[in-house]
């Protein structure tokens, strides 16, 4: 049955790398695509918070002049890169809570047994869960547009860059994540000490300087936290300005936690080498 | 092929979690166009060496090699050589059967071009040529078993590594999956290494390798190992019944 397979080496080439990318973005999207209940709680989410929180609080919470807006903004203005990133938070904790899902189903160790390196594999898989928040992303920014969240036309283009830098930091926090937690219940418990802080303690849903009224040193927090630049990021850049402070952040958290991720999936060094195969598993 | 290549190489493996040894010192090979049986209870340490022999991790100490091709040093090489059909069902549910075969066959560097004329000798083998646009999800077990088994081929490996495959099917479904890998080993000359505890799945002529506590206490063919009174579970039963048992050739 090996007819009609061409030789190892021409497969382990330059473009079996691409074969093996493309075919990882596919299962992604098929899975996306497949799973509708995921694609709308992707977009209800924030646009529960848009509709329902941003209007309660638009009263509230004035805001007023600050980079990048000209002008006084609405606070559903305000509040959508946040949203938009929220967004893309979501997404990187689900695509790796389907990883451990999937080490526990198996299929990360199909995945695991491709002869390609394993920092491909992950980068790979990590490219292909950023490509399906991009999606979510641009509909949840459509739909707030009809809302009357006005970007700058050529801002949508500008944010792309932004966007799949922080979709890609996310991804490579949910990498670490899922090959640290063994067990899918355990995960549930990690989306709340990380999802929630990462959400709220940042400038998503106020801006810094109000938090810095309340508090000093829920201020330092806020500016420590990634999720804080990755949102000034992608403000930014939506309103076409670029903050470099947040890009490097964004850019070196990324690095970080995805070089860590690749040494937890190493077969040598990582974490599974030490405590096991997937949870559950008899030796 | 000569049958007297070696398909795959386990030299000297240990392993441990933390404090505890799970593989001691583990040595076996298994040659091109053979079935071989490695037997174990639970726990014994099969899935551990399955995940050292399919690069999940590494060992701590030995080797462990592929037609040739050392798992740690040229890792594609010898990982490109090698099916795995896992313990855990490992197929995408909500994808269909050619969907599912394909992902595969692009984590093999294998165009579409070339994976999809695969598909149907592959699936009229385990006889769900019918069933190529059917999600997973509405496959029995063993059929979904079977679909795993086509998938572990679509990349042409040479050596296939099964663990415990037909644990939670009925006989009707172990029945036909063993005979579908055994017409693999007969027909395209694959090596096989089947994990198992069941005894009925293993046949006078297979070479056989006792995995007991991360060692191995016996190995042969079934019928050596069986013995005069011809009951591999007996003589399994004995050799894994000591605490520390030595190996029995």
């Amino acid at each position: 049955m090996s007819r009609g397979i061409g030789p190892i080496t021409a497969r382990l080439g330059l473009r079996g790398y691409g074969i093996c990318f493309v075919g990882i973005g596919r299962r992604e999207f098929l899975r996306f695509v497949n799973q509708k209940e995921r694609f709308f709680s992707s977009l209800v989410r924030p646009l529960v918070w848009l509709f329902i929180f941003a209007a309660g609080f638009r009263n509230v919470l004035g805001v007023s002049m600050i980079p990048p807006y000209n002008t006084y903004v609405l606070y559903e203005v305000y509040v959508t890169p946040g949203l938009a990133v929220m967004v893309q938070l979501f997404n990187g904790m689900q695509s790796s809570l389907s990883m451990v899902y999937d080490r526990e189903v198996g299929s990360m160790r199909v995945l695991l047994t491709s002869p390609f390196p394993r920092w491909f594999l992950l980068l790979a898989k990590l490219a292909a869960g950023v490509a399906v928040s991009l999606v979510q992303v641009y509909i949840f920014l459509a739909i707030a547009r009809l809302w009357e969240v006005e970007i700058p036309w050529w801002g949508y283009a500008a944010a792309l860059p932004a966007f799949i830098l922080v979709g890609l930091m996310l991804g490579a926090i949910g990498l670490l994540l899922s090959s640290l937690v063994r067990q899918l219940e355990n995960f549930a418990s990690v989306m709340n000490f990380v999802i929630f802080p990462m959400f709220f303690a940042s400038s998503a849903l106020y801006p810094l300087w109000r938090i810095r009224e309340a508090s000093e040193a829920l201020y330092l927090i806020c500016l420590a936290n990634p999720f804080t630049h990755a949102v000034e990021l992608v403000r930014h850049a939506l309103y076409l300005s670029f903050e470099p402070a947040s890009f490097a952040v964004v850019v070196l958290v990324t690095l970080v936690f995805f070089v860590a991720a690749v040494l937890a999936y190493d077969p040598g060094r990582g974490i599974m080498a030490r405590r096991g195969g997937p949870a559950g598993e008899p030796t | 092929m000569s049958a007297q290549v070696s398909a795959l190489t386990v030299q000297d493996v240990d392993h441990s979690f933390g404090s505890r040894q799970v593989l001691s010192r583990v040595s076996f090979s298994v040659l091109a166009s053979t079935f071989v049986a490695l037997l174990g209870p639970n726990g014994a340490g099969k899935t551990t060496l399955l995940s050292i022999v399919t690069r999940l991790y590494h060992t701590r100490a030995g080797r462990v090699n592929v037609f040739g091709f050392d798992m740690q040093t040229e890792p594609s090489q010898a990982l490109a050589q090698l099916g795995v059909v896992f313990q855990n069902r490992t197929l995408d549910a909500d994808l269909t059967v050619r969907q599912n075969l394909l992902y595969h066959a692009s984590l093999h560097g294998l165009p579409r071009e070339d994976a999809e004329p695969r598909l149907r000798p592959l699936l009229e083998r385990i006889d769900l040529l019918d069933r190529i646009d059917d999600r997973v999800r509405t496959l029995s077990g063993g059929q979904s078993r079977r679909v795993e088994i086509a998938r572990s081929l679509i990349h042409g490996p040479r050596l296939l590594i099964l663990d415990e495959p037909t644990v939670g099917l009925d006989n009707r479904s172990r029945t036909d999956i063993v005979a579908i890998v055994r017409g693999l080993v007969r027909d395209e000359g694959l090596a096989v290494l089947w994990a198992t505890h069941i005894f009925d799945e293993i046949e006078p002529d297979d070479p056989v390798i006792i995995l007991h506590r991360g060692h191995i206490v016996g190995r042969g063919s079934a019928r050596d190992i069986a013995g005069a009174e011809g009951r591999l579970d007996a003589a399994f039963r004995a050799l894994t019944s000591a605490d520390t048992a030595g190996e029995v050739a």
